[in-house]
């Protein structure tokens, strides 16, 4: 049996987004595609996946991507589905926990992927809203608010990276 | 400082890698050899190997069969950085022990 479920996860809210997706595969819900606000799963055994989502540095059919991709498969996941720059991969849980990275510079280099993503879209935004302000007016707040929440959620990123490297001078 | 700590995990891999061995081979030997303690997550390997290649340390062995996995093994320049981290492993060891027993006496 399959199903969809149309549910919308902003930037900042992946590994929210990966902790529900993994809470379906746990109810017995394997994801088996991906699309905008669109999430399609296939029914499994309860646990038998996990899922993990990553940001690449380019976009999926960039030959970088194609190759880091195939990787991962040899590595025993499956590649259930690309979306803009996110990439989503589920794998079997017998041989133990699926992670994508497991180190501090991966999770800090992922994280910085995030953030310079998002700067360029939270300026643009701004930018757009100010241009708009004396045609548009109240209108044009929506690309302001928007503009505004993806530079704060940018900022609590970076803060959160700098927490990571303030680690790792004490660990590896 | 002529060079700085490897992560355990680049540590290990160089090791395995004294034998040509693909990604997934390389993930199988670090566990076995930690112990189950070191599991490295198929992005983080992925990210070391890109890494180990452009320093020259480890090569990809020629596969005569290209739809089988890549291949990787350790260069002589590989194996002096290994050899380097040993001597440097070994001081830390032998002070690490050296100090604290002098202390527990």
């Amino acid at each position: 049996m399959k199903k969809t479920v149309h549910k919308l996860f902003w930037i900042w809210d992946f590994e929210k987004e990966e902790k529900w997706l993994n809470e379906m595969a746990q109810q017995g819900w394997a994801l088996s595609d991906v699309g905008f606000c669109r999430f399609e799963f296939e029914e499994c055994k309860p646990g038998e996946y996990a899922v993990c989502l990553q940001m690449l540095e380019n976009n999926p059919c960039n030959p970088e991507s194609v190759k880091y991709i195939k990787f991962v498969e040899e590595m025993g996941a499956e590649h259930v589905g690309s979306w803009i720059r996110w990439v989503y991969f589920r794998k079997k849980t017998d041989d133990g926990p699926f992670e994508l990275i497991s180190d501090r510079a991966g999770r800090i280099k992922h994280l910085s992927t995030i953030i310079h993503f998002m700067l360029p879209l939270g300026l643009l935004n701004l930018g757009i809203s100010s241009m708009n302000y004396s045609t548009l007016g109240a209108a044009s707040l929506i690309n302001g608010v928007l503009g505004g929440v993806l530079l704060w959620k940018a900022w609590e990123l970076h803060a959160k990276r700098e927490k990571i490297k303030a680690e790792q001078e004490f660990f590896e | 400082m002529k060079n700085v700590a490897l992560t355990e995990a680049v540590y290990y891999m160089l090791l395995s890698l004294i034998k040509p061995m693909h990604g997934y081979g390389i993930m199988q030997n670090v566990e076995e050899l930690s112990g189950g303690r070191v599991r490295l997550a198929a992005g983080t390997l992925y990210g070391a190997i890109t890494t180990l290649l452009e320093k020259g340390w480890i090569e990809s062995v020629d596969a005569e069969d290209a739809s089988r996995k890549k291949e990787y093994q350790i260069t002589s320049l590989g194996r002096t950085a290994l050899l380097d981290e040993i001597e440097r492993l070994r001081e830390l060891y032998e002070n690490g022990c050296r100090i604290t027993q002098e202390d527990a006496q």
